[in-house]
């Protein structure tokens, strides 16, 4: 049977090799299927009061910190869907919800084709608390490159470093968020 | 911040991917295992009768049992490092399996007067502090791997990571133990293993999350 999702294995591909435009499209995908998956594994599990973007942006972030172990000779959507489930367990761990979660719930929750989820307009995400805790120079790069869409030559210049070494600030910031979201807040 | 905003952070964050989970492991295990011989060798040494003791059942047995349970458990710890692996049983009850019919073949074979005796061995505490002693790198060098991993399952990766470092320290020990019975190293080689299973379920439970 062919992969109904080879299109986003392809992307996936070229952005293991490298290619900053495909993964883009491969991660803006993700979050739009994320999205139902995510609310109805809350769902399944009695929490659908929960907001589930954060899971989605955890689950982003996995994907991203985690690539290399997805072999790139399977399918794609498998390995995401494990990533999510696991995401979508810890985060009702840190929420104080201990009931087990079948291991099946996103699993059979993410048909082949879900409709896909634009991001709500009001999602109180807490990422964007989370942005406090970087140092004031990791800050300044994720939000050069992520919110004002800057270049790593551009905010290399402007802060005086090596574009090299601001790709190597934002992947730690990166990491260091991913953390900072799996040792729960306060 | 918004998903958008975190999409273009990670998009420009893409790097070529450099190593495989498994070229990970082997690197950091290879580390491990050479600061583990080198400690066997400054500190114990292989029995100097090992020549003869090749000839003899018990002890290539014993080897057989240490070298199997630390290239299954190995692998399986391996496995583990992709999010796709589930928990398996099978490495573990293989390895029961073959220290069961071990200690079968030897109560079949030698009198019960002289079970006791086997028991015991000459080296018990040697053999559970040096196991432990001797697992220690390699057990630094999984979980240091498994953290670029994305095991789904961290308390029982980490249990299965201090069984194979237990089963990789017990490989090299068994070179200098002198107590070959499957009496005593399904007693006393299995009580070393534990020991190291549930510190590797506590470090697990602390490291291996992600």
């Amino acid at each position: 049977m062919p992969d109904p999702f080879a299109e986003l294995a392809d992307w996936m591909r070229a952005a293991n090799r490298g290619d900053a435009f495909a993964y883009r499209q491969l991660l803006d995908a993700l979050a739009l299927r994320l999205r139902p998956v995510v609310r109805r594994g809350l769902a399944r599990a009695g929490r659908s009061e929960l907001d589930g973007e954060d899971i989605v942006q955890e689950t982003l972030l996995a994907v991203h910190l985690k690539r290399q172990t997805w072999d790139e000779t399977q399918p794609l959507m498998p390995w995401v869907r494990a990533i999510a489930h696991y995401k979508l367990v810890d985060a009702l761990r840190r929420r104080g919800f201990r009931e087990h979660l079948p291991i099946e719930t996103v699993e059979t929750t993410l048909p082949e084709r879900l409709e896909p989820e634009a991001e709500p307009a009001a999602a109180a995400s807490d990422i964007k608390e989370l942005l406090g805790r970087l140092s004031e120079r990791q800050r300044e790069i994720v939000v050069g490159m992520a919110i004002e869409g800057r270049s790593a030559k551009e905010l290399g210049e402007r802060l005086g470093m090596a574009d090299g070494t601001v790709r190597v600030v934002l992947h730690r910031s990166l990491r260091l968020l991913a953390d900072i979201v799996r040792k729960g807040k306060p | 911040m918004k998903t958008d905003e975190l999409i273009a952070a990670l998009a420009a964050d893409a790097q070529p991917v450099r190593r495989s989970p498994e070229r990970t492991m082997i690197g950091a295990l290879a580390a491990g295992v050479a600061v583990a011989l080198v400690g066997f060798l400054l500190a114990l040494g292989a029995r100097p009768d090992i020549g003869q003791a090749l000839h003899t059942w018990r002890f290539v047995l014993k080897l057989v049992i240490v070298a199997m349970a630390a290239l299954l458990i190995t692998r399986e710890c391996v496995r583990l490092m992709r999010p796709l692996a589930r928990p398996s049983v099978w490495p573990i009850l293989a390895v029961v399996g073959l220290l069961v019919a071990a200690l079968i073949a030897e109560l079949l074979i030698s009198p019960s007067s002289t079970w006791g005796h086997k028991l015991v061995g000459t080296n018990a505490v040697i053999c559970l502090t040096a196991i432990p002693l001797l697992s220690l790198a390699p057990l630094a060098s999984f979980v240091i791997a498994l953290r670029s991993g994305a095991p789904i399952a961290p308390v029982w990766t980490g249990a299965m990571v201090g069984l194979a470092s237990a089963a990789l320290g017990a490989s090299l020990y068994a070179l200098h133990c002198f107590d070959d019975s499957p009496l005593f190293v399904a007693t006393w080689y299995s009580a070393a293993a534990l020991i190291m299973t549930g510190i590797g379920a506590i470090l697990g439970a602390r490291l291996l999350r992600w």
